[in-house]
C-alpha cells in the first residue's frame, strides 16, 4: 500500500475538503483533557495530543444510543411492535486515533460480528468509519502496548497511518477506504515508507513498562481462578466502571426500554461487570455478589478467557487509562504478571 | 443479516394457569406475521427472549416441541418486572419473541440410545418439549427406552398435568412422578426428592444410555453424584444452565462462565463441559 | 507527614502481633505517580509495607461497611468523622475498632499536586474527632477559612445561569458511579439507581438522568457528609461533584447548627426531631 507525503501547510485545507465527503471525530481540548469528539465545522483535530480520558470507541458503541422506539398506545395499529431507531451511518473518519485503540475496535470486532451474528448498530457504525491513526513517538509512562500485543507504530485496525515528521506527516495508507480518505483531501504527493520501522524502533524503545503474558495461554483456567490472590488484590476495588468505560475493548453492555407516556425507546447503555448488580437473576441469586467474584472476572476475561476463546493475544491493548484513572490504584499489570506467574499448588 | 436484536410481533393466544399457587402461567404465542413461524424453527432445549417493548425481555425455555406448529408455548414464573407484567397480560395482548436462541438437547445424535429425562420445578419446561418430541411417532421409534423423573415440591405444582396422565398410559415411556411431600392420602406416585427417587428407578448407565437434568441448583448438585453411582459418565450427562442474560445472542457479556456464555455457548452443556468450567458460585 | 509513618508502621505491627486486630486498613505505596492504594494487612511483617502522605486522598471508613473481625483503621480527621457516621448508622461497631488516629496536613490536589485538595484547604477538622491510639501531635485546627464561599456563589446565580452551570459542570460524567463507590455513606444494597420496581433514574448519558443522579445522591449525603473529598479524588473525569454536597452540608449547618460525624452521642438532624426544627423548606 502507498505512502503518501502530507505538507503540514496542507493539513488544514486538506481536513476541511474531507468535511464534505465524512464527519470527523478528532481530539480536541474539554476542559482539563483531551476526548475525542465530533468536529464543528471550525474545529480542527489537536494531533499533539498524548491521549484521550475515554477512548474513541464510542464512534462505533456510543454510551448510549437508541435500538427500536415502539408506541405503547392500543390505538395504534402497531403498537408493542418494535420499530427501527432512525440511524445516521453516513461516513465519518476518526482522525489522529492512537494505534492502540485501533487494535482495540479489531478485537472488539470479533465480538458484534460473528458467524451466527452480525450486531448492526456496531458493524454499520464501523463500516461507515475511516481510521485514522497517529504513531506515537513518545508513549506515556503509563503505556504498555508493546507487551499487550501492540505498539506505538503498530497497523492493525486503521486504515491510514500518521508518522509525524516535523513538517510533513508521512501517511501509509493501509486499506482503500484509508487511500479513499487520503485522496478525499486531495493530499496525494508521493511519501517516503522507509521513515517508518526507524521511528517505531525508536518509539518502541520508549516503552518503560511490561507486562508478563508469555505463560497466560497455557494455565489451568480453573487454577487460576481458584488462585488465593483474588481476595487480597480486589481488597481496594471500589466497584465503580471507571476501568470499564476508559477501555477500548471492553464492550459490556445492557438494554433499556424507557418510556415517556405512551412513547418508548429500547435503549442500550453501556455496562459494567463490576457493579454488583450485573449478575443479579430476577430469583434473587447473584454468582458474583461479592466483590473479589466481580473483580476476578474481569481479569479473567481480559487476561484468560478471551486468550483462550479467541487465540489472539490479550483483552488488553496496554493504553494504560485504567491504570491512570482508577481511583483505587487498582493496576491490571501487577494483576497481569500475578496471574502469568501464577504456580497453582500441587 | 436479520438484525438479531428484534423481535417477531406475536399475539398471546392462550394463557393457563399453571400451578395451583398461581405463580406460574402458560402462553401460547402465535405470529402475527406470516413467515415468522418459519423463520422461528427450534430444536428442543433451546430458549427465546420474550420481548413486552416498555418493559423489557427475559430468556425462557420453549415449552412447546418443534413437532407443534401454529404456535409456541412457554411456562413463566412470577419473579420481577418483566414476569409480572406479563403475568397481568390478556389474550389477545401483543408482544415480542426473539429467537430462537442457544444450542439445544443433541437429540439426533441420540439416536438407538435411551435416554432418562430427569427434572424438577418449572426446570421441566425444556425437558416437556423434549418428551412430547420424543413420543411423536415419527420420532419414538429411533430411540430406545425412555424413562423420565419429574419432582415437584407438592402436587398443587406439578406443570402439564393432562399430558402427563396421558403419557403414563403409554408403554413406551416409565414416568416417575415425585412430590417432596404432601398430605394427600391419595396421592399414587412416589414422595421424596429427585436424587432419591432417580437413586431408585433410573437405569444403570451405560454407553448407550444418556441423562437429560433440568433443574435447580440445589436439585443438581445432589442428582450428579447418584447419577454417577449408577455409573453414567460425564459425558453422557447432558444438562441445561441458566444465567442473567439481555442479549442472549452473545454479545453483551453478561451471561459467561469462564469462557462460555450460557446463552450461545449453552445453556445445554455437557458434565465433562461444565466440569471445565468455573464454578461461579465461589 | 513522611514522619507520621514510622508510627504508623509501629503502632500496625504491635496491634497484629499481640493479636489485639485481625487486621489493618491503611494504605500502601501506589504503582502510579501521586496515588496510593488502600490496603489490608493481617501479619505484623507487612507493615513495613504501610504509608502516609499527601495522596491518601481516598476515605478508608468505606472500606469497613459491614465487616466483622476486629479492625484497626488509620483515619484522618474526616475518615474518623465517617467512622463516628458508621458507628451511629451500624455499619460496623466501635468495639471491633481501633483508631489509629492521624492529625491531617491535608491532601494534595491530583491534578495541582502543588496545592491543597479542595476541600482540605477550607477543612476545620484536621484532628482526628475518635481515635485509640495517635500517630502525632494533634494539629492546629484551620479557623480563618470560608468553607461556603463557593455555594454562596451559585447561590446568588439567577436561574437560567444556575441551570447553564449545573449543565456545564456535569457534561463529563459517563455514570461510572466512582463518586458513590468511593464515599462511605454509599452502602444501601440496592441503591436508587439501580431500582427497576419503579425505575426512578434512566441508565443512559440522558442528561437528565445525570442530573437526578447527581442531585439525588446529595440529599441522601444530606446531614451526614463530612466533606471528605473521597468523591472528587475518585472522578475519573474530574468533575467537582463536591457542588452539590456542600450546599446540603451548608443548609443543615445553618438550619440545624449541624456537622456531621462529630460525636457518636448525638443523631443527625434527618434522623431525629426536635419541635423548634426549621420548617420553611416544606411549608
Amino acid at each position: 500500500m502507498k505512502v503518501i507525503k502530507i505538507d503540514k501547510n496542507t493539513w488544514a485545507s486538506g481536513i476541511d475538503s474531507l468535511r464534505s465527503g465524512y464527519r470527523l471525530v478528532g481530539p480536541v481540548m474539554q476542559g482539563d483533557a483531551h476526548d475525542f469528539k465530533e468536529l464543528t465545522s471550525d474545529e480542527a483535530p489537536d494531533m499533539a495530543f498524548g491521549n484521550t480520558r475515554l477512548s474513541p470507541k464510542s464512534v462505533v458503541f456510543p454510551q448510549s444510543e437508541p435500538m427500536f422506539t415502539y408506541s405503547l398506545d392500543e390505538n395504534d395499529p402497531e403498537h408493542h411492535i418494535l420499530k427501527d431507531a432512525p440511524k445516521d451511518y453516513s461516513a465519518r473518519a476518526v482522525i489522529g486515533m492512537r494505534p492502540c485503540d485501533a487494535k482495540a475496535v479489531a478485537l472488539v470486532r470479533m465480538n458484534f460480528d460473528t458467524p451466527d451474528y452480525r450486531d448492526p448498530y456496531w458493524m454499520d457504525a464501523y463500516d461507515a468509519t475511516t481510521f485514522v491513526g497517529l504513531a506515537c513517538d513518545n508513549p506515556c509512562e503509563t503505556c504498555f502496548c508493546t507487551t499487550a500485543g501492540c505498539g506505538p507504530y503498530h497497523e492493525e485496525g486503521l486504515d491510514v497511518l500518521l508518522s509525524d515528521c516535523g513538517d510533513t506527516y508521512e501517511a501509509k495508507a493501509l486499506t482503500e477506504k484509508g487511500e479513499k480518505l487520503l485522496a478525499s483531501a486531495g493530499w496525494d504527493a508521493e511519501g517516503d515508507a522507509s521513515v517508518f520501522e526507524p521511528k517505531k524502533a525508536d518509539a518502541e524503545a520508549k516503552i518503560v513498562t511490561k507486562v508478563e503474558t508469555a505463560n497466560l495461554r497455557g494455565k489451568n483456567s480453573l487454577d487460576l481462578y481458584d488462585a488465593p490472590f483474588w481476595k487480597e488484590l480486589s481488597f481496594s476495588c471500589i466497584n465503580c466502571g471507571t476501568c470499564t468505560y476508559a477501555c477500548p475493548t471492553c464492550w459490556c453492555f445492557d438494554i433499556q426500554d424507557e418510556n415517556k407516556g405512551n412513547d418508548g425507546v429500547r435503549m442500550r447503555n453501556w455496562d459494567s461487570c463490576m457493579t454488583s448488580l450485573f449478575t443479579m437473576h430476577g430469583s434473587g441469586h447473584n454468582p458474583r455478589d461479592q466483590k473479589h467474584q466481580r473483580f476476578r472476572q474481569r481479569f479473567m476475561h481480559k487476561l484468560k478467557y478471551f486468550v483462550d476463546k479467541y487465540d489472539k493475544g490479550l483483552m488488553c491493548v496496554g493504553c494504560g487509562r485504567c491504570v491512570q484513572q482508577c481511583p483505587a490504584n487498582i493496576d491490571i499489570r501487577t494483576i497481569c504478571n500475578k496471574m502469568n506467574g501464577y504456580e497453582a499448588a500441587s | 443479516m436479520q438484525n438479531p436484536y428484534k423481535a417477531y410481533p406475536v399475539r398471546i393466544d392462550d394463557i393457563e394457569v399453571a400451578t395451583a399457587d398461581k405463580t406460574l402461567r402458560t402462553f401460547k404465542f402465535v405470529f402475527l406475521n406470516e413467515g415468522d413461524e418459519e423463520k422461528f424453527a427450534y430444536n428442543v432445549g433451546q430458549f427465546a427472549e420474550l420481548s413486552i417493548p416498555g418493559q423489557g425481555e427475559i430468556p425462557i425455555g420453549i415449552a412447546s416441541s418443534p413437532s407443534e406448529k401454529g404456535f409456541v408455548m412457554f411456562t413463566v414464573f412470577r419473579t420481577g418486572k418483566v414476569t409480572d407484567h406479563l403475568h397481568n397480560m390478556k389474550v389477545g395482548d401483543v408482544m415480542g419473541l426473539r429467537g430462537p436462541l442457544g444450542n439445544w438437547y443433541p437429540i439426533e445424535d441420540l439416536e438407538g440410545k435411551n435416554i432418562v429425562i430427569i427434572g424438577a420445578g418449572f426446570a421441566f419446561t425444556t425437558l416437556r418439549s423434549t418428551i412430547k418430541y420424543l413420543l411423536e411417532p415419527e420420532n419414538r421409534k429411533r430411540f430406545g427406552r425412555l424413562d423420565v423423573i419429574y419432582g415437584a415440591r407438592h402436587p398443587g405444582m406439578i406443570l402439564y398435568k393432562d399430558e402427563l396422565v396421558e403419557w403414563e398410559k403409554r408403554d413406551d415411556i416409565n414416568l416417575n412422578i415425585t412430590v417432596d411431600s404432601t398430605d394427600d392420602p391419595d396421592w399414587k406416585y412416589h414422595t421424596g426428592f429427585v436424587p432419591t427417587v432417580t437413586e431408585t428407578q433410573a437405569p444403570q448407565g451405560d454407553d448407550d444410555t444418556y441423562a437429560i437434568l433440568c433443574g435447580p441448583p440445589m436439585m443438581l448438585k445432589f442428582t450428579k453424584p447418584v447419577l454417577e453411582k449408577l455409573g453414567y459418565k460425564a459425558d453422557h450427562i447432558i444438562m441445561s444452565l441458566e444465567n442473567r442474560m439481555k442479549c442472549g445472542i452473545g454479545m453483551c457479556g453478561r451471561c459467561n462462565i469462564g469462557k462460555e456464555l450460557v446463552c450461545k455457548d449453552g445453556p445445554v452443556f455437557t458434565l465433562d463441559k461444565l466440569n471445565e468450567m468455573p464454578e461461579e458460585d465461589q | 507527614m513522611e514522619s507520621y509513618i514510622g508510627k504508623i508502621r509501629e503502632i500496625s505491627e504491635r496491634l497484629l502481633s499481640d493479636g489485639t486486630v485481625e487486621c489493618v486498613v491503611g494504605f500502601r505505596k501506589g504503582t502510579v505517580a501521586l496515588t496510593n492504594e488502600p490496603c489490608m494487612i493481617t501479619k505484623a511483617e507487612d507493615a513495613k509495607d504501610l504509608v502516609w502522605d499527601a495522596n491518601c486522598r481516598l476515605n478508608l471508613a468505606n472500606y469497613l461497611t459491614g465487616r466483622k473481625e476486629k479492625i484497626a483503621v488509620i483515619a484522618k480527621g474526616c475518615d474518623s468523622r465517617n467512622i463516628v457516621n458508621h458507628i451511629i448508622e451500624n455499619k460496623i461497631s466501635r468495639e471491633q475498632l481501633v483508631i489509629i488516629g492521624v492529625p491531617c496536613k491535608g491532601m494534595a490536589d491530583k491534578n495541582n499536586p502543588e496545592s491543597l485538595q479542595d476541600n482540605c484547604a477550607t477543612c476545620t477538622h484536621r484532628n482526628p474527632v475518635i481515635y485509640d491510639e495517635l500517630c502525632a501531635d494533634l494539629v492546629e485546627e484551620q479557623t480563618d477559612v470560608d468553607k461556603y464561599e463557593d455555594v454562596r456563589a451559585v447561590e446568588a446565580m439567577g436561574t437560567q445561569e444556575k441551570w447553564a452551570f449545573f449543565e456545564e459542570l456535569l457534561s463529563g460524567c459517563t455514570r461510572c458511579y466512582a463518586c458513590k463507590n468511593a464515599c462511605p455513606l454509599c452502602y444501601c444494597p440496592t441503591c436508587f439507581v439501580d431500582e427497576s420496581r419503579p425505575q426512578w433514574v434512566g441508565k443512559g448519558t440522558d442528561p437528565i438522568d445525570i442530573r437526578t443522579y447527581h442531585f439525588l445522591r446529595a440529599y441522601h449525603c444530606a446531614g451526614r457528609c463530612t466533606d471528605c473529598g473521597a468523591c472528587e479524588a475518585a472522578c475519573p473525569q474530574n468533575i467537582k461533584v463536591r457542588q452539590f454536597t456542600k450546599k446540603l452540608e451548608k443548609d443543615c449547618n445553618e438550619l440545624y447548627g449541624w456537622e456531621a460525624g462529630l460525636t457518636v452521642d448525638q443523631r443527625p438532624p434527618l434522623d431525629s426531631f426536635k419541635l423548634d426544627d426549621p420548617e420553611k423548606f416544606i411549608m
